[in-house]
């Protein structure tokens, strides 16, 4: 029994590292990159790691760094930080609906390893998330994050520039490759992700608002108004069936 | 400067974390369950639009890319064959145009 349990754990471990590959192959151009621009800010290579390994946050992370060399202050930097990554916590409220009724220390430990990407990886995936499977999945991208971001800062340069430019693709291809089957078997995915692309689109080419409320809104109200659609839809087919 | 990473690393932790202690064990309203169901198809398509357009100067690039990406998924390639096969679609083009 005992070592019935520990084998599942080791498989949800290794199916969570499979499925953190793209992701590993994603963080490598933008790990690279952000060593190399944190060397050209200034900060040292411990910073540069001791950053990438207590943060964990891409975009949060780079817009620290021309912060930084614009010599903004500490404590508007931290504010910018949580405005830009304040997106998590729809996120981890998305995802705790579908983790299983696992202890919330576990899930209170992966919570540190959420990002845009993991996030997309579990919320996609078909089976239930558990705790191990999340372990393994952030462990992978953990390690591709930190590791690059150290070895960027190392090689003074980044790829060959043609791998450069088009690597850049690759963690919007990770999205469209698990954003499409979704959208093949159900309708309701294709008008949740055009509208919210629609919604961020207007959002962040009109200014309208900075780049961490952005997504937030161009989400909640994508989710909303396609949930209170499909509510609508289904009482009015219910009084038609009642008339 | 460790001070700051670590006030950045606080910060970027509570969003992440809170979610899993405010609602352990809560039956939240069912409209707000079906919202968060729709959360993660909305985020996709907020994440890959528009910034996929912007990840080199020439829009048309990342249009191509995006166009490859969306184009490989739609055939039912897995997620790394769609990753390596927009990667190859973007080497090509940037090495004949």
């Amino acid at each position: 029994m005992e070592s019935n349990i520990t084998a599942r754990k080791a498989v949800e471990f290794k199916k969570g590292l499979q499925s953190g590959m793209s992701i590993c192959i994603g963080y490598l151009p933008v790990a690279l990159t952000f060593g190399l621009i944190a060397k050209t800010t200034g900060l040292t290579l411990s910073e540069t790691v001791l950053m990438s390994l207590l943060v964990f946050a891409g975009a949060a992370q780079y817009i620290s760094l021309s912060l930084l060399a614009a010599g903004t202050g500490t404590f508007e930097i931290v504010l910018t930080t949580f405005i830009v990554n304040i997106r998590h916590f729809l996120m981890s409220a998305s995802l705790n609906e579908k983790a299983s009724g696992d202890s919330v220390f576990g899930k209170m430990f992966y919570a540190f390893g959420i990002t845009d990407e993991t996030f997309s990886v579990a919320a996609t995936r078909e089976e239930p998330v558990t705790v191990w499977y999340m372990l393994g999945l952030v462990f992978i991208s953990y390690a591709s994050w930190v590791i690059n971001s150290g070895i960027g800062f190392l090689m003074g340069a980044g790829l060959p520039q043609v791998l450069q430019d088009s690597m850049s693709i690759a963690l919007y291809a990770m999205f469209a490759g698990l954003l499409v089957p979704s959208m093949k078997k159900s309708r309701k995915v294709v008008f949740l992700a055009v509208l919210a692309a629609c919604f961020n689109s207007t959002f962040m080419l009109g200014k309208l608002m900075p780049t961490g409320w952005a997504i937030v809104a161009a989400t909640l109200l994508s989710a909303v108004l396609v949930e209170w659609i499909e509510i609508m839809g289904r009482k009015r087919k219910v009084n038609q069936a009642e008339n | 400067m460790v001070v700051l990473i670590a006030a950045m690393a606080v910060v970027t932790y509570i969003p992440r974390m809170l979610p899993f202690v405010m609602f352990r064990g809560k039956e939240l309203p069912p409209f707000v369950q079906g919202v968060l169901k729709n959360v993660p198809y909305a985020t996709l398509g907020a994440l890959i639009f528009p910034a996929v357009f912007f990840i080199q100067e020439d829009m048309i690039y990342g249009a191509v890319g995006a166009a490859a990406a969306f184009g490989c998924a739609f055939l039912g390639a897995n997620v790394i064959l769609v990753v390596i096969g927009a990667i190859t679609v973007l080497s090509a083009y940037s090495y004949f145009f």
